[in-house]
């Protein structure tokens, strides 16, 4: 085959990559502002005692589980601001997006995390006075999130390779910026395998990370 | 002496199961009081009632003078507000089963958190407390240590301080040594000994027929979720007037004979 | 704002709809079959006593999941020809892609539902004198596959979802059927509604039907 590797003609163009990595970033970075508060609150709403809620909460995360996330940027990007008369910029559309699902997910992990705490940590709270919210703020997100952490870091890798799909609708994220160095430089091989890498390196060291700050912030159990 | 807690007349049902059938109960300041009573016989339900982890459907309860509730249109019927309760239970203390320690916090954690968020006690005043609190029930050097790296004895301790630092009016005990091995019961119930000593207000639910006979002033048996018989340790225990009591105390083999002296 | 809702064009196009509902079925039946045997093959070897063999497995996991999944499909298409000289087909490009990907995913499925399986019964199957096949097909296995059943569902699932995907080398899936029919017909919002409104259902019951399997599996435990 001897085919010639050559990534000097893409890394003449690492600008253009560096620009799309950091659109990558931003992307990712809003989705999960809204994902997260998004999906504790959901959480909370499915563990309601009221029916009505719980049901709306299960609607929720269950249509936004099932519906592929490409499929999902399409109707958010085309056919949403129709409908509702607004025009979404790509950013907006994709973060939202991806912020929605992700937070869909999200509030299973929180659900989870909630759930897996037992009653007695309900009950030595109530016994000492505590509220609802005091008790969840104080005594049970606190253990919950810790056991989370190892989900919780997959729903983040998810979504951080999710964003490569905003480029179905030209957003400049690092894919959308490949496939144009790509097509400048003829040089496919390199430029993806590049971004490839990118994806590779950035999710491998966080998850080495994620384990290591377990390991440190560990609670004797 | 004053009465601390006054129960008229509570009923409680679990769906068919009608657990407490019409408890009259009357405690009074400084007394320590032992219900005793088979599985099954509504005494943790009781306990349970009396902080209002469990609800009771009929009945009223009066803690330091004060009626919890108001009365509805259904006679013996009342309704609660979360505020009322949850302020209740901050002056009732109560010591579970199961310890129950938060596991994220260290021990001093533990016993910090009601005073502080409940009290608004600053960390430092709040920390002073804890450390009196567990100098109290003998474990002031495990302030630094998880829950985790305790045995069962010092984690049920830890929960009696954590209890006491948000200084109750009565503390209730629900089988604070069943889950215990035969070695560590000790411990718990000295320093349940202590407290009753030292003049705390306390309802006991235990199957520790010892405790009940050396530190109880008065012991109540439940039966079928009804006071079957009352009365000083020496009568209950000793010389038992009903049937179900003298059955019951007949298969706990538990009970020894008191020592002159009465050790635990 | 007031958008009119029409679906009828969809009826007209039903034909165009049912090839792209068979292609999207046809890509991720593709991709499950072969995703299942590159998962048990990684499992195998992750389980394996030879270091090398572990290695192996565990670099194919970390590498596939840690990539995303629209950068696999595009290194397929556009990358790989040049190194083989063949242009593989959008369906034998996605297929390779996904098949991969989602093999990483379901090696740990695989894992863990075996490692799952208690060391007693291992220690046990061992007593009674069951060498190491007969001990994995009558004790080991016959456990693990229930504690598979949940998240095999959960993978095929998004395996589904990410046939999708594959509609960005046109492969002529659902989604790129209602990519063409929406630029034909002016009609986004009925057409990605449309799309999304099927992956829901399908999905849904799927999950619906794999959780009546598993209460009936339990029912023997």
């Amino acid at each position: 085959m001897g085919y010639e590797w050559d990534f000097a003609a893409v890394f003449r163009h690492s600008g253009l990559l560096l620009e799309g990595a950091l659109g990558t970033f931003r992307l990712a970075g809003m989705a999960i502002l809204i994902a997260i508060p998004l999906g504790l609150l959901v959480a909370l709403l499915r563990l309601s005692r009221l029916p009505v809620i719980s049901w709306l909460a299960v609607i929720y995360t269950d249509v936004f589980r099932t519906s592929p996330s490409i499929v999902l940027i399409y109707w958010f990007f085309f056919a949403f601001p129709l409908l509702v008369g607004v025009d979404f910029d790509t950013f907006t559309a994709v973060s939202l997006t991806l912020g929605l699902q992700t937070g869909a997910y999200m509030a299973e992990v929180f659900r989870g995390g909630i759930q897996s705490i037992r009653p007695g940590q309900w009950q030595a709270a109530k016994a000492l006075g505590m509220g609802p919210a005091m008790t969840l703020r104080y005594i049970i997100l606190p253990q919950a999130v810790r056991r989370m952490i190892p989900v919780f870091f997959t729903r983040l890798t998810e979504l951080f390779k999710a964003t490569s799909l905003a480029a179905v609708v030209s957003y400049a994220e690092v894919v959308q910026m490949a496939s144009r160095v790509s097509s400048e430089t003829f040089r496919p091989i390199e430029t993806y395998t590049v971004v490839a890498l990118f994806f590779f390196v950035v999710i491998f060291l966080a998850s080495r990370l994620v384990r290591y700050a377990e390991h440190r912030f560990a609670v004797p159990e | 002496m004053s009465e601390v807690l006054r129960v008229e007349n509570l009923h409680k049902r679990f769906g068919p199961l009608h657990v407490l059938r019409g408890i009259n109960l009357s405690v009074k300041k400084g007394e320590t009081v032992v219900i005793l009573g088979a599985s099954g016989s509504g005494k943790s339900t009781l306990l349970r009632c009396v902080n209002f982890l469990e609800m009771p459907n009929e009945g009223r309860i009066t803690v330091e003078g004060k009626l919890v509730g108001r009365a509805t249109t259904k006679p013996g019927v009342m309704a609660y507000s979360n505020a009322e309760l949850n302020a209740l239970r901050a002056r009732v203390g109560m010591v579970f089963q199961q310890f129950n320690l938060f596991p994220h916090m260290t021990v001093e954690g533990n016993v910090m958190i009601g005073p502080m968020k409940l009290r608004g006690m600053s960390a430092d005043a709040a920390r002073t407390l804890a450390h009196d609190n567990l100098r109290r029930v003998g474990i002031l050097e495990k302030a630094r240590e998880y829950p985790a790296r305790l045995s069962g004895g010092q984690q049920q301790r830890v929960a009696i301080a954590r209890a006491l630092a948000m200084e109750p009016s009565m503390m209730l005990f629900d089988e604070a040594t069943s889950a215990l091995d035969p070695e560590l019961v000790g411990e718990v119930l000295l320093s349940m000994r202590r407290l009753a000593e030292e003049g705390m207000t306390m309802l006991v639910v235990t199957h520790e027929l010892g405790f009940a006979y050396n530190v109880a002033h008065r012991v109540i048996f439940l039966e079928g979720g009804e006071v079957h018989e009352q009365g000083t340790p020496q009568q209950v225990l000793l010389n038992p007037q009903r049937e179900r009591t003298r059955d019951f105390l007949r298969s706990h083999t538990l009970f020894r004979l008191p020592e002159p002296g009465g050790g635990l | 704002m007031d958008h009119e809702w029409d679906f009828a064009f969809l009826l007209d196009q039903r034909d165009f709809i049912l090839r792209g509902l068979m292609a999207t079925l046809r890509l991720a039946a593709a991709c499950v079959a072969a995703g299942i045997v590159l998962g048990l093959v990684f499992a195998s070897a992750r389980l394996s006593r030879s270091a090398a063999m572990r290695f192996i497995g565990t670099a194919y996991v970390e590498f596939f999941r840690n990539i995303p999944v629209l950068v696999q499909i595009f290194w397929c298409y556009f990358a790989l020809p040049i190194l083989t000289g063949m242009q593989p087909d959008a369906f034998v490009a996605a297929s390779v892609a996904i098949s991969l990907y989602a093999g990483a995913y379901l090696a740990e499925i695989f894992r863990s539902g075996i490692q799952s399986i208690e060391k007693g019964q291992w220690e046990a199957a061992r007593a009674i004198g069951f060498g190491h096949v007969a001990l994995m097909r009558w004790v080991v296995l016959p456990q693990a596959v229930r504690h598979v059943i949940p998240p095999l569902t959960n993978q095929v699932m998004e395996i589904v979802k990410t046939t999708t995907v594959a509609s960005t080398i046109a492969y002529g899936e659902l989604l790129y059927s209602a990519k063409v029919l929406s630029d034909q017909e002016f009609r986004p919002i009925e057409s990605y509604t449309a799309v999304g409104a099927f992956f829901i259902v399908l999905l849904t019951l799927v999950s619906l039907l794999s959780s009546f399997l598993e209460r009936r599996l339990r029912r023997h435990v």
